[in-house]
């Protein structure tokens, strides 16, 4: 493994000087680290085969300047790629709407949409909304609780779900009583499930149908593989997805997940989850993630 | 494609579906690399199917010592990163061992993530499971002190010890573990006899890392990898298990009580090609 990829590719081009140019012949070896760095990276095997086909065709003919190395150029056009690849700039929540409007949080298993459910909700309130909690998790053992929990630590007011109740139900119910309490921003966490479980992404299918979220998003773990695509593409087009919430991001994982899941679906990832704690949310920075993704 | 040589349009076939299936850059690099020296010997899909299994299997296969007899309290501690099944699989272990006769006892150390005791306690109500529980923030080392204080007492045959879900980078956190084994070992001084590390399956490469920085902490002696009932195909593992030499012990396959089975490497390397 390696730790820098500027310095690898400093190594396999270093035999080509200021103005020389980049040709298919000398950018070959680098290309190849740079599509080694990216399946590292967990970047999907396609997804990384189109992206170094990108970069090939940006590169060739590119003169190298004097001012850096043909390393330092290479990587410049992979970064260059790769940020017009993520996304220019923060996308935000989508709220528009009739108040109250709902933010629907989906995923797999063990994601994090409970957590970041609480951090929404924190983010929200300082942004001077007024948000509800909306447990609609009734399958996994005390998953209400945990946002009743968090809830009540945040002090933000959540729907009284139980157990025996429907899903859509809950999500119906949840509106009129956010309503009656004065409260503007409905958030939805829905249970974690498999995006070939036809029977839950159904039921998820039905609660936008229910409640017309302004903004549904998926949330995803900064250190999923390759399945990242088949997921992504999964929800992405049972729902038609808003944006992705990156969590688990204070890891040490490239989050190759993250390019994946844009060039299958062309969504944004709207943010970051950087902790367990409700205040560990950021918003999404493309830049930044494209250096992590290669390493640098 | 029967009847095709080993030529480089099949070897990148095959670079496709390890790399898709996660088995991560180096180790598919190695077995490609190993199929290659081994191309006169291939002459159609089927001796390759045959020649790629037997390379999986090396690496996941392992000489599971004979049913050795447990110690009584046999002392379990389940760890691994945030949200990968922990929980989850204690209560389906749990299950098994009631269902074998066994007195069980389940302790909830993770006393951090909101209503992780209120989980834990409704999987002991599930698989018929013992459990050891403080109030939430307070001490993990001293509930799992405490866990096993009352199977020495109750004379249970098996005590699971939940951890909450920390990223392996963090030092603190890791620290912690070390402190709730220390803590356990002052009751029984061999204890935990077991240490089970939960991957997801959807992991990708970070896994080699945690299971890495898992090991170097508080020593792992096997891995359930869970989540297997999706499309990923957990190919993660078999760098871990190669890698630090620890078999995979159970996998799981859904979210209810039934869905644990112990790792059978014939199915897992067939279910990858
Ligand atoms: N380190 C870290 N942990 C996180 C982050 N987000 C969530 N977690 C942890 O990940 C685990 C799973 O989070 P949950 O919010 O319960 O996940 P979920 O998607 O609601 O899970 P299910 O409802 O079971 O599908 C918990 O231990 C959280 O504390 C994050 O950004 N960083
Ligand atoms: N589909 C599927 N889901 C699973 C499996 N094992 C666990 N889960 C689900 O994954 C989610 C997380 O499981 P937990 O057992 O809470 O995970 P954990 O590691 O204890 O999480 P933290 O304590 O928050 O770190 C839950 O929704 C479980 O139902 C499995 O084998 N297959
Ligand atoms: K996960
Ligand atoms: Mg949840
Ligand atoms: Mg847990």
């Amino acid at each position: 493994m390696f730790d820098n990829l500027t310095e690898k590719l400093t190594s396999v081009l270093k035999d080509l000087r200021g103005h020389g140019k980049l040709t298919e012949s000398n950018i070959n070896s680098a290309l190849k680290e740079v599509r080694m760095a990216l399946l590292e990276a967990d970047v999907h095997y396609k997804v990384a085969k189109t992206f170094v086909a990108e970069i090939k065709e940006r590169a060739l003919g590119h003169e190298v300047m004097e001012s850096l190395t043909p390393g330092q150029q290479v990587v410049k056009i992979v970064n260059e790629a790769l940020t017009d690849l993520m996304g220019e700039s923060h996308e935000d929540l989508v709220l528009s709407g009739e108040n109250p409007v709902s933010v629907m949080l989906t995923g797999l298993q063990g994601s994090g949409k409970t957590t970041t459910a609480g951090k929404l909700a924190l983010y929200l309130r300082k942004r001077g909304r007024k948000p509800f909690l909306v447990p609609a998790d009734v399958y996994r053992p005390a998953a209400i609780d945990q946002l009743k929990k968090l809830a009540s630590q945040l002090d933000v007011p959540v729907f009284d779900s139980e157990v025996g109740m429907d899903p859509v139900d809950i999500c119906r119910s949840a509106r009129a009583a956010a309503q009656q309490r004065g409260c503007d921003t409905l958030i939805l966490d829905t249970a974690g499930r498999l995006h070939v479980d036809e029977e839950l992404m159904a039921e998820l299918v039905r609660i936008k149908a229910e409640v017309a979220p302004s903004d549904i998003l998926l949330v995803a773990d900064a250190m999923t593989g390759q399945d990242a695509v088949n997921i992504a593409q999964s929800f992405d087009g049972a729902l038609d997805l808003g944006g992705v919430v990156l969590t688990k991001m204070d890891g040490d994982a490239r989050g190759g997940a993250a390019l994946s899941i844009k060039a299958v679906t062309g969504k944004p990832i709207k943010f970051i989850g950087t902790g367990e704690k409700s205040s560990a949310l950021e918003p999404f920075h493309p830049d930044r993630m494209s250096s992590r993704i290669l390493g640098m | 494609k029967g009847g095709r040589a080993l030529d480089d349009d099949l070897l990148e076939e095959l670079e496709e579906l390890l790399i898709t299936s996660d088995v991560g850059v180096r180790t598919t690099m190695e077995i490609i690399e190993t199929l290659s020296e081994k191309a006169s010997e291939i002459s159609n899909s089927d001796e390759l199917k045959t020649a790629l299994k037997a390379l999986l299997l090396e690496r996941i296969s392992f000489d599971t010592p004979a049913e050795t007899t447990l110690k009584k309290p046999h002392v379990m501690m389940v760890i691994g990163v945030n949200g990968v099944g922990k929980t989850t699989t204690i209560g389906k272990m749990a299950t098994r061992f009631v269902r074998e006769g066994k007195k069980v006892i389940i302790v909830a150390g993770d006393t951090f993530r909101a209503a992780a005791s209120e989980q834990l306690t409704i999987w002991a109500e599930r698989s018929g499971a013992e459990i050891v529980r403080h109030k939430d923030n307070s001490d993990p080392a001293a509930v799992a002190f405490d866990g096993v204080q009352a199977a020495v007492a109750r004379d249970a045959d098996i005590v699971i010890i939940d951890t909450a879900g920390r990223l392996h980078t963090k030092k603190n956190l890791m620290e912690e573990l070390k402190k709730i084994r220390r803590s356990v070992a002052k009751t029984i001084p061999d204890a935990p006899h077991e240490t089970l590390m939960v991957v997801d399956a959807t992991t990708g490469q970070n896994a080699l890392t945690q299971a890495q920085l898992f090991h170097d902490a508080v020593g792992i002696d096997g891995v359930a990898l869970t989540k297997l009932d999706g499309t990923a195909k957990g190919g993660i593992v078999i760098g871990i298990t190669s890698t630090l030499g620890v078999p995979l012990k159970y996998i799981g396959i859904g979210e209810q009580a039934d869905d644990l089975r112990p790792f059978d490497a014939e199915e897992f390397a067939d279910a990858l090609l």
